[in-house]
């Protein structure tokens, strides 16, 4: 590596980034020192093992990972917008949709979803936190100093460029030369270390913590496919660990594994890739049904239909998540038996989805519905997705493939599932629980204005891409000439996107709009809700629950209401034990991200020195005597008559 | 914090006895990343490019050594955390310290048998093969080596407190990873050794 080819040089966008940064980080760093607020920015969130906390921190990461990928994407129509368009060249454009695809998949959906996970589910089961709420902090940190990591390839180094599937040979130092790639396999190795562990907490907490009485066919649908989830994360993820750990070897140490010469093989790979890339996508979408379900029976008034069958369809989706990855390379000459056997299994997915669907449908049927924030969501979610599903059955058809295969009507095929299925789905939850997070409702006029761009802009920006696919456009093709006549459809898309761009502009107006103007004390219920987590006071203190709750039924939290049943056990209050701060997730954390960057630029010795920092890490950690500390009851009596005015 | 008094003691608290429950989940995804690793290996194995095959590359005597010593460090293991259910502490550390060992020696074999590949000629970028041979066999001797610096912590530990819930909870979890190092082995032992000689 050349000293001159450290700083990305030679744009103007790229000056720009640079300097925005830079004035970014001094902003913060100034503001901080002016309000004096590094300690307290230390003390209640660097050093958190709240698992609220995390949860909120994780969505705050995506949503400015969300921008960044959106920021992309804007580029990129921009430069498709009109024909032989001189905005990008064909590297930055490689460089830009790179990006784009791996930010938007895996710093922006998956740590929304964590961190939905992480806000909603011990308040669902009635536990007082996570399983291991010190390692879920480590969970955190990995997966944003991943995300950092990635982020500053942009400037230091430069992008990757090989799509976010990174196949070889094209991804291989010998075609790809540049350090991006090197960022692509230590990053996401980093974030995805996180997010393995991740999985292990949430099956522990969800199969050990439930509060007495919630069976596993009481739990809330949220919990329920979350627990799904993180059973993929747990077979999925070390697949990614491996393949990530091999482009490392091939392109930092010279292996061999997916090279033209000396026995690689270069399907490996897609191969490999794919059977972690496919459960990765039912591992942002099952969440996103789970908030689906509990909104469309929340708003309806209703409990959910078919409960048995929304589980059984989940784990159905699940176990056929990891028999379809083949779909995703059709075109490379496996032979019809295997293509046969992928494109029935992938076809028999629409099932289980399909029956969810109806689900959904017969809860809204004869509801009382409330048209609120989250619930338009759900409702704008069910047709969009079913568009999105139908044409992944058309995808699935092996045969018919080699039509669509690689063109623009894929990439509008999966941004119909992923933008009402995730994107709606964790916005619908952010509004839904976010007086849960912070005790006060965001204002639902300015919710429903951006919804309404939303959900306009996104079909205005997609629909021409099935046509613009169909008529022989292909993705990843930084421009066209106007004689083969896509302009004008590409055009319509563009001006979608911006629509879409000003609805997110509203969506972040409105936090700081109903930071100011939101009512307070709405009480814990603002919503007229079903589970658990709305019997605690918002905000939650916390310890969560002043008492565990007993649970007699599914959606306790409405039975209780509607049957005057205590939801807790009569008596007094009994200490409560927590766990303490601890400044070593995010100090192991910070080591992590020097020990990626060191090795994206093979400087070995001080990824050493790193390396071994680590493991100090981990000795401090196992050393370490720390009980938590125990909540007196007299406290927990003074905390909870401040927040719900009630005595016990 | 509940404490109940019929289990062994560490799986005492509910604490402790989620640990483990956690590290049986651990262990389903390390499973998982080593079945990665022999798919990787089964599908490499025989495109040694200008490199040597297995056959011309292993010789039996280390790997035989290096087999005993494991599966000799697995039983000893056993057999420190029956003493720490009987609540005796030196045995339990002397046995400890004899897996530990055997550990180390099996590295040290590990050691000599790469560096004498690589005299070979036979190095992670002569060829597909070797790639994937030199990755699932470092994975195995990474794990190696970081139970044995995990083992002495513990060991440390189990020395100045004695048997707490919680040094009973770590040196039990150690002893299920130590566990299936082995079992992992096992498979190195019967599908790359003995697969490749034949
Ligand atoms: C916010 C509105 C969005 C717009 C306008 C947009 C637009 C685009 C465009 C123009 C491309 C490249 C097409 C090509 O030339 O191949 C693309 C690719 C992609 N997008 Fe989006 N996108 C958006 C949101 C998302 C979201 C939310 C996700 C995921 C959760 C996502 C995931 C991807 C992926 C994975 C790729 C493929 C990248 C690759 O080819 O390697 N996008 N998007
Ligand atoms: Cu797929």
């Amino acid at each position: 590596m050349k000293w001159d080819e450290f700083f990305v040089t030679g744009e103007p966008m790229i000056y720009a980034a640079d300097v925005s940064i830079v004035l970014v980080s001094l902003a913060i760093v100034i503001g901080l020192t002016y309000f004096k607020k590094w300690g307290y920015l230390w003390r209640e969130w660097l050093t958190t093992v709240d698992h609220k906390k995390i949860g909120i921190m994780y969505i705050l990461s995506a949503l400015i990972m969300l921008f960044r990928g959106g920021v992309d994407a804007l580029l990129m129509r921009a430069q498709l917008a009109t024909p032989d368009s001189k905005f990008l060249d064909a590297q930055h454009y490689n460089e830009i949709f790179t990006t784009h695809g791996v930010i938007m998949i895996l710093f922006m959906a998956m740590p929304f979803v964590i961190g939905m996970m992480n806000v909603v589910v011990p308040l669902q089961i009635g536990a007082r936190d996570v399983a291991f709420p010190r390692l879920n902090a480590v969970s955190f940190w990995m997966f944003f100093m991943g995300a950092m990591l990635f982020n500053i390839s942009f400037v230091i180094g430069g992008s990757p460029d090989a799509g976010w599937s990174a196949y070889f040979p094209l991804a291989s130092l010998e075609f790809s030369p540049t350090v991006g790639n090197n960022y692509y396999s230590l990053a996401l190795q980093i974030s995805g270390i996180g997010t393995l562990m991740t999985g292990v907490n949430f099956i522990v907490t969800i199969l050990k913590m439930r509060a007495p009485g919630m069976k596993l066919m009481r739990m809330p649908m949220f919990t329920w496919s979350v627990l799904i989830t993180n059973v993929i994360i747990l077979f999925a993820f070390p697949v990614l660990t491996v393949a990530l750990a091999l482009m490392m070897f091939d392109r930092v140490f010279g292996s061999q594994f997916f090279t033209m010469a000396n026995g690689g093989m270069d399907m490996l790979w897609a191969n490999l890739f794919w059977v972690w890339g496919h459960p990765e996508v039912y591992i942002v979408i099952l969440p996103a049904f789970g908030i689906f379900s509990d909104i469309i029976s929340t708003f309806s008034k209703k409990n959910l239909y078919g409960y048995k069958s929304m589980v059984v369809s989940m784990v159905a989706i699940s176990v056929l998540s990891f028999l379809v990855w083949a779909h995703h390379f059709y075109t490379m000459g496996q032979g019809a038996m295997v293509n046969g056997f992928f494109s029935i299994t992938t076809m028999a997915i629409a099932v289980p989805t399909g029956v969810k669907i109806f689900n959904w449908l017969f809860t809204l049927r004869k509801g009382k519905i409330s048209f609120t924030s989250p619930m338009l969501y759900a409702m704008g979610f069910i047709p969009i997705f079913t568009i999105g599903g139908v044409t992944g059955v058309m995808l699935a058809m092996a045969s018919a493939d080699y039509q669509y295969h690689n063109t623009m009507f894929l990439v509008a095929h999966f941004h119909y599932v992923l933008i009402p299925g995730t994107v709606f789905g964790v916005l619908a939850g952010m509004h839904y629980w976010f007086p849960k997070m912070f005790g006060f409702r965001l204002n639902e006029r300015l919710a429903k204005t951006a919804f309404w761009l939303i959900i306009v802009g996104f079909n205005v920006a997609f629909m021409p891409l099935f046509f613009l696919g169909l008529n022989g456009m292909t993705r990843r093709m930084y421009t066209y000439s106007a004689s083969t006549g896509y302009g004008p459809l590409n055009m319509i898309a563009t001006i979608g996107a911006l629509i879409l761009a000003v609805g997110f502009v509203v969506l972040c107006y409105n936090f700081f709009y109903s930071f100011r103007h939101s009512p307070r004390n709405e009480g814990g219920d603002p919503w007229d809700a079903r589970t658990l987590e709305w019997s605690t006071p918002s905000p939650v203190p916390v310890y969560n629950f002043a008492k565990v709750p007993v649970v007699h039924s599914e959606d306790a939290f409405w039975h209780a209401k509607k049957h005057n049943v205590p939801l807790y056990e009569e008596g007094p209050y009994e200490e409560i034990h927590m766990p303490n701060n601890s400044g070593q997730p995010f100090i192991l954390g910070v080591i992590m991200f020097f020990l990626g960057f060191f090795l994206v630029f093979s400087w070995f010795i001080p990824a050493i020195i790193a390396g071994v920092g680590v493991i100090i890490m981990l000795a401090v950690r196992s050393f370490e005597r720390d009980h938590g500390y125990h909540i007196p009851p007299k406290e927990i009596a003074a905390t909870e008559q401040k927040l719900r005015g009630d005595t016990v | 914090m509940k404490i109940n008094d019929t289990l062994p003691l560490e799986y005492r608290t509910e604490e402790n006895s989620n640990k483990i429950f956690g590290f049986w989940l651990f262990l389903g995804a390390e499973i998982v990343l080593f079945s990665t690793l022999f798919a990787v290996y089964f599908t490499l194995w025989n495109r040694t490019g200008n490199g040597p095959t297995g056959k011309e590359l292993f010789e039996v005597g280390g790997v035989i050594w290096e087999t005993f010593l494991l599966l000799t460090s697995s039983f000893t293991c056993g057999l420190g955390i029956h003493a720490m259910r009987l609540g005796l502490k030196k045995p339990m550390m002397i046995f400890f310290v004899v897996t530990l060992l055997m550990g180390l020696g099996f590295l040290g074999i590990e050691i000599t048998e790469f560096v004498n590949y690589v005299h070979e000629g036979a190095t992670l970028q002569t060829s597909a093969f070797l790639s994937s041979l030199f990755v699932l066999l470092g994975t195995h001797g990474l794990h190696v080596t970081m139970g044995i610096l995990w083992g002495a912590g513990i060991l440390i530990q189990v020395g100045r407190q004695g048997f707490t819930d919680e040094t009973a909870n770590k040196s039990f979890i150690f002893s299920l990873y130590w566990h299936f190092l082995d079992v992992v082995w096992i498979f190195i032992f019967s599908f790359v050794y003995l697969k490749g000689l034949m």
